[in-house]
């Protein structure tokens, strides 16, 4: 269930974990993932934390070792193989700059280790410093760097030794928000152009879709989901999932030929659902507002501008204990708060969740 | 789990599982590394420290291959011995008071008043804690002793009471509480007591809340390190104490050399070993309280210029007390040395170099040729078996491991006369046949210098973050290369102020060295002391300018040290 291979080009993925498993005492901080990641692909691990993320970076870099299952770089099995020997790159969460060093020791750090010769070594480091736009920092010390200069040159130096495979721990992490849409969408086109393959972790859901080619949802160690992001954002797998995702319209409701009965009234589902008990998430862009007296009757609590739209949160008036709603309305026609609407669910925002997995 | 927890906890061997397979162990998990790392100091401390002081309980306790234990309650049952016991107990009680009395506004002024020559000042009060203590005595006898500074002025004379001893260790120790509570103090965070503040607390209550608690187990720690320095205190004792006052030290030098009681020195020793043991258990539990729970900010940021009254009256007592209790007895020291019978000059130095005085086989000159030979080569091996503990100690883990701490700072408190004396009689016979070595003085003068070592890398090596050598492992380093290029240069300064501290210390080392110092090359201190035995303006003076000379080198060695010290490697000295 948790398996995913994706369709990888050539001889086969470049990293593959089988049943990965790392226990601290008695709890699984991995716990049995499979996970394969082709070259030149980026995959974005998303979770809460503690969900595993950065022991599984860690276990790939040989920081960590494995209880059980196995860990294969190049179809290679990495058991046994020291940090240092297995040429990827990690990026920490902090950084973890040299403080003695300045900037070009710290960026050249992994090419003195491969005994790359010294001009050829200061040519990578301008070039480097270049690619992440801070051309000329070389003599600075690290710590006259801003947090997002210091991140700059914490990519550089993961990146100056060529990874086979570049891994990112929260990577945008602690920059504030512009700097962080900016470096996100700087970083995709960066990692498209060098070709690298890049295995990511955070906890934010925007910095995952925007950056990866495929997201990997974590949940306890284990894999909750796997796709696209344009998969996971539309089709959650399970309840888990769609509540990370902000998602909290989800119900319980019994299928019965191509609509759901639920507490919120009558509620269509996607054609080819089974019939039977299940979760569905009701997506706030398919929550319509009609008028007072058309379907679900509801008052609204409460709106949050965001953006691009409103977000109106509602509670149903005629069901006992009925959960709330939450619709996503245009800038101008969001109603006040107080305000009776009625409610119709559109089909192509719902969606029928994996049983099994309630948070 | 926490945030961040997983990243942080993995690399702790001790946290993890068992290791279940023999393979895919990325970096050595303690065990192994950890006991190759302790085996050379565990042997340097076995073969020069616990066999030698073993030795000598044996030579005392054993008859005819029989332990007598009864010898104990003989020996503690005597009234001069228990007159002894509390005399020790209640001067090292009084002077710890004294200290941290006279010192705690010291640690404050350090930590939080910013004021020109503040550097110098510091440099300067920690002079005397490198001093040998034998030199400390000598300038208080010049001070307050007969035909002393004091006595000279007023009439007034100190060294028969028991007060020029007590201001002596106050002298002493006045560095240690400075800088162990002081360090701290420094690094707090003035924020803590400013949210006390907005929070409705008054500026008494605030510091009494918040700071107070935060400073106990520093105090704790330094009240029971200048406990400790003075209940074994010796050549202080020794010679401002005369025949009135002696402490278990100066008791076991006494029945050593001088009645060749070996059992009431047994007994004693045991007995010193049982309080060190006591202070140290407890010490090292205020020193693991200390290293939990604080939250430390740059102490360069926390320091301001003093302001009104009050604060610039705190300076001014603070100043007015280093140059009475620090500043003056140094300079009547350098004073008596030039003061000779025709008028000030330097004759006291120029006879250091003949042999007409009949102190020594060797013109007293030569004994500073010694020492530093001796200190050099004392520093080496301290770093050498230090540097080695003090890594083994860095990962913070079991019992046995901080078991193995409290022993390696033994040497401090167990009394350096019975290892002195202990390594004449124990090292004498093949394979370990020393006593005729020169080798034997600088180990005994390293066994001290060890646990300065200790102390102070241990701080550095634990502040160096653990994920700094997994970068570099991740770029490539291999484990030894990642030592190299991450903890080296960090532990490189601290390792210079350890090397300053271990020749300080093994310069002025007089307990065990007074023993084992041939004639025909006593070190400075010993020098010293044989010189003040005689009688005699020429002697005296000789002592003084030798003295003078030793305070020069130590003060010199410690001012370059200075240079070299940041606040990151502020140990626990």
């Amino acid at each position: 269930m948790t398996a995913t291979a994706p369709a990888a080009s050539g001889p086969g993925p470049l990293l593959r974990l089988d049943g990965a498993t790392v226990r601290f005492g008695a709890r699984a901080v991995l716990d049995a993932v499979d996970l394969a990641v082709a070259e030149h692909e980026i995959v974005c691990v998303l979770g809460p934390s503690g969900s595993g993320k950065s022991t599984l970076l860690r276990a790939v870099a040989g920081l960590q070792a494995l209880d059980a299952g196995r860990i294969a770089l190049a179809g290679h099995d990495q058991a046994g193989v020291p940090a240092h020997r297995r040429g990827v790159g990690l990026m920490f969460q902090d950084h973890q700059l040299f403080p003695q060093r300045d900037v070009a020791g710290n960026v050249a750090f992994g090419l003195r280790m491969r005994k790359v010769p010294r001009a050829e070594q200061a040519l990578r480091v301008a070039e480097l410093l270049d690619l992440v736009g801070l051309p000329g920092a070389q003599k600075r010390a690290v710590s006259a760097l801003s947090g997002g200069e210091q991140q700059r040159v914490a990519l550089a130096r993961a990146l100056a030794p060529r990874p086979r495979l570049l891994m990112l721990d929260e990577p945008l992490g602690q920059l504030d928000r512009s700097l962080r849409e900016r470096l996100v969408a700087e970083l995709r086109e960066l990692f498209q152009e060098l070709g690298t393959t890049v295995l990511a972790v955070t906890h934010d859901q925007g910095e995952a879709f925007a950056l990866a080619d495929r997201v990997v949802v974590m949940r306890e160690g284990r894999i909750a989901q796997s796709g696209t992001p344009l998969e996971v954002w539309r089709r959650p797998a399970d309840e888990f999932v769609a509540r990370f995702l902000g998602f909290d319209n989800v119900v319980d409701a019994t299928v019965t030929g191509g609509s759901a009965e639920t507490v919120w009234g009558k509620v269509p589902v996607p054609q080819g659902t089974a019939d039977g008990r299940c979760r569905l998430l009701v997506r706030p862009a398919g929550v319509r507002l009609t008028g007072a007296d058309d379907g679900l009757a509801c008052v609204v609590t409460g709106r949050t501008f965001r953006g691009t739209h409103v977000a109106v949160r509602l509670e149903p008036t005629g069901g006992e204990g009925a959960p709330r709603l939450e619709a996503a309305c245009g800038l101008r026609d969001a109603p006040e708060p107080g305000a009776r609407v009625g409610v119709r669910f559109a089909v192509e925002e719902i969606v029928v969740l994996r049983p099994g997995a309630a948070s | 789990m926490k945030k961040g927890a997983e990243g942080t906890r993995a690399p702790d061997g001790a946290a993890g599982p068992p290791v279940r397979r023999g393979r895919g162990l990325p970096l050595p998990r303690g065990g192994v590394a950890r006991l190759g790392l302790m085996a050379l100091p565990v042997a340097f401390f076995a073969v020069f420290f616990a066999y030698p002081v073993a030795a000598i309980v044996a030579r005392g306790l054993k008859v005819d291959g029989a332990w007598r234990f009864g010898r104990i309650a003989d020996v503690l049952g005597q009234s001069d011995i228990q007159h002894v016991l509390w005399f020790t107990t209640w001067q090292a009680l009084a002077s710890t008071g004294l200290t941290l009395l006279l010192a705690l506004p010291g640690a404050y002024v350090f930590a939080r008043f910013d004021f020109r020559g503040k550097q110098v000042l510091r440099a300067v009060v920690t002079v005397p804690f490198v001093l040998p203590t034998v030199v400390v005595g000598t300038a208080f006898l010049a001070l307050i002793g007969r035909g002393g500074l004091v006595d000279e002025l007023w009439g007034v004379r100190l060294d028969t009471t028991v007060w020029a001893i007590l201001l002596a260790h106050v002298f002493f120790n006045y560095a240690v509480v400075v800088r162990t509570v002081g360090g701290l103090w420094a690094q707090l965070d003035p924020r803590q007591e400013e949210a006390a503040r907005v929070l409705g607390a008054s500026r008494a209550r605030a510091w009494r809340t918040v700071t107070l608690p935060a400073l106990g187990p520093a105090v704790a720690a330094a009240a029971l390190m200048v406990f400790l320095f003075t209940f074994t205190s010796f050549g202080i004792v020794q010679i401002l104490g005369g025949p009135t006052y002696a402490t278990l030290e100066v008791e076991i030098y006494r029945q050593t050399a001088n009645l060749f009681d070996l059992a009431t020195a047994a007994v004693l020793t045991l007995v010193q070993f049982a309080a060190v043991g006591v202070v140290l258990a407890v010490h090292a539990w205020t020193v693991r309280r200390r290293e939990s729970t604080l939250r430390l900010v740059d102490a360069a940021t926390t320091a301001r210029r003093p302001r009104g009254a009050g604060q610039r009256g705190l300076l001014g007592f603070v100043l007015l007390t280093v140059a009475a209790l620090i500043v003056l007895p140094l300079g009547v020291l350098v004073q008596r040395s030039l003061d000779t019978p025709e008028g000030y000059g330097f004759a006291y130095y120029e006879q250091l170099t003949s042999t007409d005085g009949g102190a020594f086989l060797v013109p007293p000159i030569d004994a500073i040729w010694n020492s530093l030979q001796y200190a050099v080569v004392a520093t080496a091996i301290a770093l050498v078996v230090g540097g080695l503990a003090a890594t083994a100690l860095t990962r913070r883990a079991g019992r046995l491991v901080r078991g193995f701490d409290a022993l390696l700072m033994l040497p401090l408190g167990v009394s350096a006369v019975t290892v002195g004396f202990g390594f004449l009689i124990a090292l004498d016979e093949p394979p370990l046949d020393l006593r005729a070595s020169w080798f034997l003085v600088p180990l005994a003068q390293a066994l001290v210098g060890v646990p300065f070592v200790i102390r102070t890398m241990l701080p550095v090596l634990r502040a160096v973050d653990g994920r700094l050598r997994e970068a570099a492992a991740v770029l490539g380093a291999s484990p030894l290369r990642a030592w190299r290029e991450v903890d080296l240069p960090l532990v490189r300064r601290a390792l210079l102020v350890a090397a300053g501290f271990a020749f300080a210390v093994s310069l002025g080392e007089f307990g065990a060295t007074v023993f084992i110092a041939r004639p025909d090359n006593p070190t400075l201190p010993v020098a010293v002391a044989t010189l003040f035995g005689r009688p005699g303006d020429l002697n005296y003076g000789q002592a003084m300018a030798l003295s003078t000379i030793l305070m020069v080198v130590c003060a010199v060695s410690l001012l370059l040290l200075e240079r070299v010290r940041t606040d990151r490697t502020t140990g626990e000295f």
